[in-house]
């Protein structure tokens, strides 16, 4: 039986022994999997609801360009500014562009995508399912016998899923911008040398890596965020506490993503 | 608008439920409800806050479960039902809920589609309209298809919440609290709403509510829930008149201020 019995028996987060926290720990564990679970479930069989995802790729993506897009030129003219003295001590400034290039596309592109979609997306999808959630919305769709989670949580998960590595690869060409305006202002680089230089060092494990690592980050502020949402409670208060739940977990998940990742990654350079 | 009560068939319960207990922790919310509700009959389920009232349609819809207890709807028994016939007895129920519960981020247009397209997909476009224009006209609000949830009025909101249940030609109408938070007026007019709609439709009705008025006007039988079961059951003036029950009394002294 399809039962939404999980909405009204949240995990208890107030245990005070270290026991009962570490049971509430495993609990909401077990939940987030179930959850996982259920999205790979529903996600993949029809019916598609085409139209919406379609429209949640707009509202993560175009909606995001703007702060991308002035992130993304920021991160490549700082980062280029900050590097020229350390290489300029060992006379090593034409190295710069290929220095920008590893560092925005090995780490930076994806990274600082993740965390502003994890702040602007992330908060927005958990405050939006959340008050979905509280003024019983989902509940509604439920019982008109339509799918919420399908309808809610897969649309919105698959958008960022798509999106974001979108994204990351559209910061990577600002950035790129960015430090070549610095680079050709301070050093006088024209633009093919700066490309071929910045390319020089790049491998083919660098771009994919950088994809797959956006896609999974992708995937997880979009699950968080519907989880954190999903599962509101406790009315208002319980919003704000999703919004806030969805930037922390999702910009802790993606710190801890990138560790793991790198480390992957090393193995087969 | 007073419903006529000839069209109720006693011989054809669509709701039957056999000692029904439910609890969340430690709070026993209900011990042991027994009740029938009949093709064409609106029972309205009385009791204060928190007695388990919204939990009983809740379960009834299949949003909760029942620790304890037999909840056939529709034939169908709420224990064993898998989750595709659940989806399907869904769509013959209609429940409205006590905040409406409508879509915000939709026109009451998109509101209404949302059900329907989705339970229905062989409908054309003209059939969609129609269907979405009919129950609009039901509620009287025409004029309101392009409007934004936060553009209503609260009386509005009920109306179109309920709009939205009835375009799927429910067969049961769960009413949550349909007139609390209303001025009187608008109360009237949703009790006579509910009528029209149990006439109109044919529909078997459940109507939690605290408001003895809303009770009396839309109720063919009432059931008073205290301490989590139903303590008396009957026509309105077989629960209320010369009743000697405390708990009962103060009821409907305070709803009727003489």
């Amino acid at each position: 039986m399809d039962t939404t019995n999980e909405t009204t028996t949240p995990v208890k987060k107030n245990g005070s022994s270290f026991a009962l926290k570490l049971g509430n720990f495993f609990r909401e564990m077990s939940r987030i999997n179930a959850f996982i679970f259920r999205f790979f479930k529903e996600a993949f069989v029809p019916p598609f609801e085409a139209k919406e995802v379609l429209r949640q790729c707009y509202e993560t993506g175009v909606r995001s360009l703007t702060l991308i897009s002035l992130t993304g030129f920021i991160v490549g003219l700082i980062f280029a500014k900050q590097s020229r003295p350390s290489l300029a001590s060992f006379g090593a400034q034409s190295w710069l562009p290929s220095l920008v290039s590893i560092a925005i596309m090995r780490a930076l592109a994806p990274l600082v995508t993740a965390l502003i979609c994890a702040g602007k997306v992330g908060s927005s999808i958990g405050a939006e399912l959340g008050s979905m959630r509280v003024t019983e919305q989902i509940d509604a769709m439920e019982v008109s016998g339509t799918k919420p989670f399908k309808y809610l949580v897969c649309t919105r998960v698959l958008a960022t899923t798509i999106v974001i590595p979108i994204l990351a690869s559209y910061m990577a060409l600002i950035a790129f911008l960015g430090g070549f305006v610095n680079i050709t202002t301070n050093e006088g680089t024209s633009y093919t040398n700066y490309i071929d230089n910045f390319f020089e060092q790049l491998k083919f494990l660098d771009f994919s890596s950088s994809l797959i690592k956006a896609t999974i980050f992708g995937f997880t502020i979009g699950i968080v965020g519907c989880y954190q949402g999903y599962f509101s409670n406790k009315g208002t208060e319980g919003v704000g506490k999703a919004a806030n739940g969805a930037v922390v977990t999702a910009m802790f998940l993606v710190f801890v993503e990138e560790i793991i990742i790198v480390q992957i990654t090393g193995w087969f350079r | 608008m007073h419903k006529d009560k000839a069209n109720i068939d006693y011989k054809n319960p669509v709701i039957q439920i056999r000692g029904l207990y439910k609890s969340f922790g430690d709070m026993k919310v209900l011990r042991g409800i027994n009740m029938d509700l009949y093709q064409g009959e609106n029972l309205a389920v009385l009791g204060r806050s928190g007695t388990g009232k919204s939990v009983l349609i809740k379960i009834i819809s299949g949003l909760l479960r029942a620790d304890k207890g037999d909840v056939n709807v529709l034939g169908c028994n709420m224990n064993t039902i898998t989750d595709r016939e659940l989806q399907d007895l869904r769509v013959r129920i209609g429940f409205s809920f006590q905040a409406s519960a409508l879509y915000d981020s939709m026109t009451v247009r998109k509101n209404l589609e949302f059900p329907l397209v989705r339970n229905k997909k062989n409908l054309s476009r003209k059939e969609v309209d129609s269907a979405v224009e009919e129950v609009l006209e039901a509620v009287g609000l025409s004029h309101t298809i392009n409007q934004m949830p936060a553009e209503l009025s609260g009386g509005q909101r009920k109306r179109i919440g309920i709009a939205r249940t009835l375009i799927l030609n429910p067969e049961i109408m769960l009413y949550d609290e349909p007139t609390a938070g209303l001025d009187p007026i608008t109360c009237i007019e949703i009790n006579d709403l509910i009528n029209e709609v149990q006439q109109r439709y044919n529909t078997s009705s459940i109507i939690i509510t605290h408001d003895l008025t809303c009770a009396k006007s839309t109720g063919d039988r009432i059931a008073m829930l205290l301490e989590g079961q139903f303590q008396k059951v009957g026509t309105f003036d077989e629960v209320f008149t010369n009743t000697n029950d405390d708990r009962v009394k103060p009821f409907f002294e305070y709803n009727f201020i003489e």
